[in-house]
C-alpha cells in the first residue's frame, strides 16, 4: 500500500466530510495561525531594531549614578514622596571622582579605549556684530571625540593645552559656522561672544566638525540650537561645578565582548558605593538596552506562543476525537480491508496518514492566515514584515508531528480490530 | 457420522485438499461464565476445484466456520490446513497475506468501499499485495469487463443497483486471482433474476477458471446446482450430498 494511494484516500475522505474536517483543524489553525503572526510581527520588530542599530555609538557604555532602590530600612513614606517629586540630586560627595576614572583606566588599561567627560554649560547664545545664534555648550575632554565620532572637517579638535590652560577655545558645526560668518569665511580663529545666563566669554573657534543631517540638532521651538564644545576644564571653573560626575561614557577596545566590559565596569565603580545609603553606579549601553528590549519581546513571544501550544494541544485532541469517530464509522471498511489482506500496519498507515493530512492541510492554512495577519499587524506598526522561514517550517514539521502522535491511537485502535467483529459492526 | 462424511467426499483425491479440516469447534465467550459452543467438531475437506454449497437453517453455524475458512477468524479447537498452511500456527500478518493471496471473500451486503469507484474497489486486493498502479488498473479493468462492469468502472457504489454491486465485488475477490472463493449469502439481497446473473457469474468462474468455490444459500434451488452439498445443523454438518447439477452454462 503506497504512501501515494493514502495520501489521495485521506484527501477524498476530508473531501467528503468538508465543514466537519474545517471545524477539526480549527484549534491546529488558530494556535499555528497565531503563532505564526506572533513571530512574523516580533521578528519585524526586533529586525527593524537591530538594523537601526547598526549605527555607531551603540556599544558604548554610560557610567551613571543611580538612586538605590531597595531601601528596606528607610522610612516608606519618604521613599514614596521622592519618587512622587521626581529622582533627588545626589551631593558632591557622591558624584564620581577624577581618581575613580584614573584607577579605573590603571586597572582596565588597555580595554579601555575611551573615558568620555562632559559638563552642560547650558544652552544661550552666540553673538557677532549683528548675527545671533542658539548654541548649547558643552565642557568635554579629549576622548569626547572618540566616543561621540566627531569628525573634525576643518582645524582641529581641543587639546590637552586647552584643558590645562582653561582656553577659552571651541569647536563649532560646519553649519553653525557658515550661519555665523557667512559662506566661504575659513572660521578658525574667529571668535564671537557667548552669552550663557549671566556669563559672558569671548569664545575662539579652533576647529570645525561636520554636524549630521539627522543627527543631535536639538529644536528649540523652530529655532535650531547648535552644539558646541569647549574644554572641560574651562566649564567647570565658569560653572563653578563640583569636581565630579554624574554620568559619563566608556568606549571599550573590544566590542566582541562589550558586554562583559560593561558588566566589569558597572562593578569596578559600584564598588565605591557599596557604603553609600543612597547611590550607586550602573553601565548601560544603547546595545545593552536593545537586548534588553529584543529579550523583552522573546520572552512576550514564547509566552504567547505557550498558549498556542496550548491551542494547539485542543486542536490535536480534537483531531484525535475526530479520528476515532471517523474509525467508528468505518469498522464495516476496516473489516472489508482487513477481509480483502490489508496487514495491520497498511490500516494503521492510512489512518495516521489522514490524520496527518488533517494536521497539515490546517497548518497549512493557519500559516497562511498568520502571514496575512502577521504583515498586516507588522505594517499596522509600521515595520516591513519579516516572515521567518524557520518558524513557517517547524510548524509545518510541528502539525505532521500533532498528527503523527494524536492519529496514532485511534490509528492503532483500528488496526487492532478484529476482522469478524469489524465485519459485523452495526 | 465421520464415516458418511468420507464417503460423501468426491473420488478426486490428486494433490492435497485446499481446506482441511479436522474436529473444529468453536465457542464464544458471552458474559464471563456461559461459553458458548456453536461448532461441535467439525470435518470438512474441501479438494481444489470443488463447488460446495452449505445450507442450513438459521443460526446453525454457517457463517461462523465460513469466517475461520476465510482465515479471519480462528478456531477454538481442532486442525485446520489452508492449502497445506496450518492457520493455528500462522501469525496475524500471515493470515492477511493469506487471505490476501488465497481466498476471495464475496458477502451478502457487498462491502464495497464508499466513495471510492468500482474500479479502485478491485484494485484494493492488488493493493495490499503490493501491485503496482498501472498493473493494478489494467488487472481492475479486465476483471471489471470479465463480470460485466467494464463500463461502470468509475461509479462509485451508490450509484449501482445490488446485482452490479455484487458483481464489483465478485470482481474484486477475484482481483489476486485466489484459488478459493468463499460466498457467504451472496444472493441474500438480490432479486431472482440478479441472482441467476450472480450465480451464473460464479458456475463461470468455477468451470472456466477452475475456481473452488464455497457458498453459503437459504435458497435450495441455487444449492442444487452445486457439485456437492452440505447441511449444517446445530454446529454439526448432519449430511452430504450431491447437487443435481447445473445446465445453465454451455
Ligand atoms: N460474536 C458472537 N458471540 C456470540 N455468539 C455468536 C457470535 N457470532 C455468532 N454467534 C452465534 O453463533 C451462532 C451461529 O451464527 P452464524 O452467524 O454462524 O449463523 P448462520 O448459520 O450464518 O445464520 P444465518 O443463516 O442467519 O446467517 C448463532 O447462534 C449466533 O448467535
Ligand atoms: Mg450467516
Amino acid at each position: 500500500m503506497g504512501l501515494l494511494d493514502n495520501i489521495r484516500l485521506a484527501f477524498a475522505s476530508l473531501w467528503a466530510g468538508k465543514l466537519r474536517a474545517l471545524l477539526t483543524m480549527l484549534g491546529i489553525i488558530i494556535g499555528i495561525g497565531s503563532v505564526i503572526a506572533i513571530l512574523t510581527v516580533g521578528d519585524s520588530l526586533t529586525g527593524t531594531i537591530n538594523d537601526s542599530m547598526q549605527g555607531l555609538g551603540v556599544s558604548n557604555i554610560t557610567v551613571s549614578l543611580t538612586e538605590k532602590s531597595d531601601e528596606e530600612d528607610a522610612d516608606s513614606s519618604g521613599g514614596v514622596s521622592v519618587r512622587i517629586f521626581g529622582p533627588s540630586q545626589p551631593a558632591d560627595e557622591d558624584l564620581m571622582t577624577d581618581e575613580m576614572i584614573s584607577d579605573y583606566r590603571a586597572l582596565f588599561g588597555d580595554q579601555v579605549s575611551a573615558v568620555s567627560l562632559s559638563a552642560s554649560l547650558g544652552s544661550g547664545t552666540a553673538e557677532l556684530d549683528t548675527t545671533s545664534l542658539n548654541v548649547s555648550a558643552t565642557g568635554v575632554n579629549l576622548d569626547y571625540q572618540t566616543a561621540n565620532n566627531i569628525n573634525i572637517t576643518n582645524g582641529r579638535f581641543l587639546n590637552q593645552r586647552d584643558l590645562d590652560g582653561e582656553k577659552k577655545v571651541c569647536v563649532v558645526p560646519d553649519t553653525f559656522a557658515e550661519a555665523l560668518l557667512g559662506e566661504g569665511v575659513d572660521p578658525i580663529g574667529s571668535s564671537f561672544d557667548l552669552t550663557v545666563g549671566a556669563k559672558v566669554l569671548r569664545c575662539y573657534i579652533v576647529g570645525v566638525y561636520e554636524q549630521e543631517e539627522n543627527g543631535t540638532v536639538s529644536l528649540l521651538g523652530s529655532q535650531t540650537s547648535y552644539p558646541i564644545y569647549l574644554p572641560l576644564s574651562t566649564v567647570k571653573t565658569l560653572t563653578g561645578a563640583a569636581d565630579g560626575y554624574e554620568s559619563f561614557t566608556v568606549v571599550g577596545s573590544d566590542l566582541e565582548n562589550n558586554s562583559q566590559f560593561l558588566q566589569q565596569t558597572e562593578d569596578f565603580f559600584a564598588s565605591y558605593y557599596t557604603r553609600n545609603p543612597s547611590w550607586t553606579v550602573s553601565a548601560s549601553s544603547l546595545e545593552s538596552m536593545v537586548s534588553t528590549v529584543t529579550e523583552m519581546i522573546s520572552t512576550v513571544q514564547l509566552a504567547i506562543a505557550a498558549i498556542a501550544a496550548i491551542s494547539l494541544l485542543v486542536g490535536g485532541i480534537g483531531v484525535m476525537n475526530i479520528m476515532l469517530v471517523s474509525i467508528t464509522e468505518r469498522t464495516r471498511e476496516i473489516g472489508t480491508r482487513k477481509a480483502l489482506g490489508a496487514p495491520g500496519w497498511a490500516i494503521r498507515l492510512q489512518f495516521i496518514t489522514e490524520s496527518v493530512v488533517i494536521c497539515l492541510v490546517g497548518g497549512v492554512i493557519g500559516i497562511l492566515l498568520g502571514l496575512a495577519l502577521g504583515s498586516w499587524g507588522s505594517n499596522l506598526l509600521g515595520y516591513a514584515a519579516r516572515p521567518s522561514l524557520l518558524a513557517i517550517a517547524v510548524s509545518v514539521g510541528f502539525s505532521m508531528l500533532i498528527g503523527i502522535f494524536f492519529g496514532y491511537y485511534p490509528a492503532s485502535k483500528a488496526a487492532k480490530l478484529d476482522p469478524i467483529d469489524a465485519l459485523r459492526y452495526e | 457420522m465421520e464415516r458418511e462424511n468420507r464417503a460423501a467426499t468426491p473420488p478426486c483425491p490428486q494433490g492435497q485438499p485446499l481446506v482441511a479440516i479436522h474436529d473444529l469447534v468453536k465457542t464464544y465467550f458471552v458474559g464471563r461464565p456461559n461459553e458458548l459452543e456453536i461448532l461441535h467438531g467439525i470435518d470438512l475437506t474441501v479438494w481444489p476445484g470443488e463447488f460446495v454449497a452449505i445450507v442450513g437453517e438459521s443460526g446453525s453455524g454457517k457463517s461462523t466456520i465460513m469466517n475461520i475458512i476465510g482465515a479471519l477468524d480462528r478456531p477454538t479447537r481442532g486442525s485446520y490446513l489452508l492449502d497445506g498452511v496450518d492457520i493455528e500456527r500462522a501469525s496475524d500478518r500471515q493470515l492477511s497475506a493469506i487471505r490476501n493471496r488465497k481466498i476471495g471473500f464475496v458477502f451478502q451486503t457487498f462491502n464495497l468501499i464508499g466513495r471510492t469507484s468500482a474500479q479502485k474497489n478491485v484494485e484494493l486486493p492488488l493493493l495490499y499485495a503490493g501491485v503496482p498502479a498501472r498493473r493494478r488498473a489494467a488487472r481492475a479493468r479486465e476483471l471489471l469487463e470479465m463480470v460485466g462492469m467494464g463500463d461502470r468502472a468509475k461509479h462509485q457504489p451508490n450509484e449501482l443497483s445490488g446485482g452490479q454491486k455484487q458483481r464489483v465485488a465478485i470482481a474484486r475477490a477475484m482481483a489476486c486471482d485466489p484459488p478459493l472463493l468463499l460466498a457467504d449469502e451472496p444472493t441474500g439481497a438480490l432479486d431472482t433474476q440478479t441472482s441467476r446473473t450472480v450465480m451464473d457469474l460464479f458456475h463461470k468462474l468455477h468451470r472456466e477458471r477452475g475456481k473452488t468455490i464455497i457458498l453459503i444459500t437459504h435458497n435450495p434451488a441455487l444449492a442444487e446446482e452445486c457439485e456437492r452439498i452440505l447441511t449444517l445443523q446445530d454446529g454439526r454438518i448432519v449430511s452430504q450430498r450431491k447437487g443435481a447439477g447445473y445446465h445453465g452454462l454451455a
